[in-house]
């Protein structure tokens, strides 16, 4: 009996244990809410977007021409536009991001040239986007001579997003044990061998997130794309990677802040559109990222 | 069992032999390495494309006194243009305080709730929601502050306009917020937890923890996300083109319409002819821009890398 009670007593709450109890559960509320606080006007703000643009949308403001100077009508060449952009950006970026990464994960020495290599990436996504607009005009549209082109603006696009999948699929490869690299190496297979047969085919799923997030990160930037390819008005659809285009991010912007007498809805529209691209595809690449840490093995 | 291994070991492969696979795994090696350096390429690239066309301007018309120190940014001046980004930088350095005034508490005080006392789906939840936050274009932060804080701002406070400090910082803020907040996430994750663990068992709280022990052993890796959140604020252009009022102005409240760098490059570069005085000054800018951030990105990895060393 008396046991018990000794034993009680070392646990009995001090002053000092109930003050610092106390706090504990203030600064969790606290921070608590904080967080919800970051998260809040998000909701307030997309809430907003669906309510006042979501009467805009249908099948024929996805896929009809803007008419009446802007103000009427639907966002189609922007929309085609942008696929395009984004395409020509891909089609880029992808091969020399995947290289890149399998570089600094599978060859790079651990030495000063190497760290240049990643603080050269780190500020790849660091340098401000209309830098990077600046260095399109510069390179892509003046000194290459792509003129004001898709094909220029798509450039400065995959420059800019670049970082995005080398970092992603640095990581995917990273993930992949070193013991399946030794167990290929001692078949006697070259390292090309290796990466190709068994690192790559084990981290292709975390590369195409990386993927993913780089259309979602070029479906939305502006600045780069102003100087170099797209356009605010272009009756014409592009035929070519040399033609001028539309783009929906160029759009909101326009028809936002240079068009007047556009009914209140229609950039509320144009908003909800972008606004719902690139959360799609943001959800779908954390989706992926999700199962995929369910499904490894090792 | 002799003759059958002897039999093994004659058609093995010569290893010295250079064959195909040997020369593609040659070439495999230097296109990858090419693509490797590429991003070093690109950096220097950047500065020299834009540096090379800003150059006539700062060979001729450039004057550090005047660029730097004067008020008065008017490049269309038919008489006399002047080129003085002073309240420019002030437009850039107004509206990126207040949003870092709003942002580092925020997502400082969200890292330490998601990282150290979120739990299971909570946690993911909440993660992935941060994560959603920072994929919001910056052109639809620009067009919720221009359509939705505007009328707000001028209802709340009473002002005649709602495009302002106030305005673009609010908005800042909100962008840059999830960057910092995974970034610190990340920092106090990289904390072992046999630290948290010792402290614990000296009979420590939560937040006892969490203050004397997790906090300073992140604190090189929090400054660092701090800073990338600086830069990425400092760099935006089109929220702020679009929130700040875009009048030349050095502020005197958070009610004063301002203009940023970037923002008055986004704004006039489309209107000047290539080769003009304007245009080189809009790419002088541009390299001003460049130099800051990279400075502010290379300390950031300077102080990150500081404390694996250690």
């Amino acid at each position: 009996m008396s046991n018990t009670s000794a034993i009680d007593n070392q646990f009995l709450e001090t002053e000092l244990n109930v003050k610092a109890k106390r706090s504990e559960t203030l600064f969790r509320i606290l921070f608590m809410m904080m967080a919800a606080l970051l998260i809040l006007p998000v909701l307030i703000i997309l809430t907003t977007l669906v309510v006042k643009g979501g009467s805009m949308i249908s099948w024929e403001f996805l896929f009809s021409d803007p008419t009446n100077g802007m103000t009427e009508g639907g966002i189609f060449p922007a929309l085609l536009g942008t696929v395009w952009l984004v395409g020509v950006a891909l089609i880029i970026s992808v091969p020399v991001g995947v290289a890149a990464a399998v570089y600094l994960s599978e060859y790079a020495p651990d030495n000063w040239f190497t760290r240049a290599i990643n603080l050269a990436i780190i500020n790849l996504a660091g340098v401000p986007s209309i830098v990077h607009a600046l260095f399109g005009v510069g390179a892509f549209v003046i000194f290459f001579d792509f003129g004001t082109s898709i094909l220029a603006a798509s450039m400065t696009l995959a420059v800019m997003t670049m970082p995005v999948v080398i970092v992603a699929t640095r990581e995917s490869l990273q993930s992949v044990p070193h013991a399946f690299r030794e167990a290929c190496w001692n078949m006697g297979a070259t390292r090309w061998q290796t990466i190709r047969r068994v690192i790559l085919p084990n981290s292709v799923s975390g590369i195409l997130t990386g993927v993913i997030l780089e259309v979602s990160r070029t479906t939305g930037e502006t600045a780069p794309i102003m100087f170099t390819g797209a356009a605010f008005f272009i009756p014409v659809l592009p035929q070519s990677v040399f033609d001028q285009t539309m783009a929906l991010s160029l759009h909101l912007f326009v028809v936002a802040t240079q068009v007047p007498h556009v009914p209140d809805a229609l950039p509320y529209g144009v908003a909800l559109v972008l606004v719902s691209m690139v959360l799609l595809m943001n959800s779908a690449s954390i989706a992926l990222r999700m199962h995929l840490r369910g499904k490894k093995k090792w | 069992m002799t003759q059958s291994s002897q039999q093994a070991t004659g058609n093995l492969p010569n290893i010295n032999e250079r064959n195909l696979d040997w020369y593609i795994d040659k070439v495999v090696q230097y296109l990858v390495f090419l693509s490797g350096i590429s991003a070093i390429l690109l950096i220097v690239g950047i500065f020299v494309f834009v540096t090379i066309e800003g150059l006539g301007f700062l060979l001729e018309d450039f004057s550090f006194r005047e660029f730097f120190l004067s008020p008065w940014w008017e490049p269309t001046d038919d008489d006399e243009p002047t080129y003085g980004i002073l309240a420019l930088m002030a437009g850039t350095a107004s509206v990126t305080g207040l949003a870092m005034l709003i942002a580092i508490p925020f997502s400082l005080g969200s890292a330490i709730y998601v990282a150290e006392f979120a739990t299971g789906k909570t946690r993911e939840f909440l993660k992935v929601l941060i994560e959603l936050l920072a994929a919001i274009p910056s052109v639809v932060w620009g067009f919720i502050g221009l359509s939705i804080m505007n009328p707000l701002i001028i209802d709340t406070f009473d002002v005649p306009v709602g495009l302002n400090i106030l305005n673009a910082g609010i908005i800042l803020g909100l962008m840059a917020a999830p960057i910092m907040t995974s970034i610190c996430e990340d920092a106090l994750k990289a904390v072992p937890d046999r630290y948290r663990e010792a402290a614990e068992a000296l009979g420590g709280t939560r937040w006892q923890v969490i203050y004397k022990t997790v906090l300073p052993a992140a604190k090189n890796g929090l400054l660092g996300g701090v800073l990338l959140g600086v830069g990425r604020g400092f760099g935006e252009t089109m929220a702020v083109l679009m929130a700040t009022g875009h009048a030349i102005n050095i502020p005197g409240s958070v009610f004063d319409s301002v203009r940023a760098l970037t923002a008055t490059i986004a704004a006039e570069l489309g209107e000047t002819a290539v080769g003009s005085p304007h245009y080189q000054a809009l790419f002088t800018i541009g390299i001003f821009l460049f130099s800051i951030t990279f400075i502010i990105n290379l300390t950031a990895d300077l102080i990150v890398r500081g404390i694996r060393k250690s």
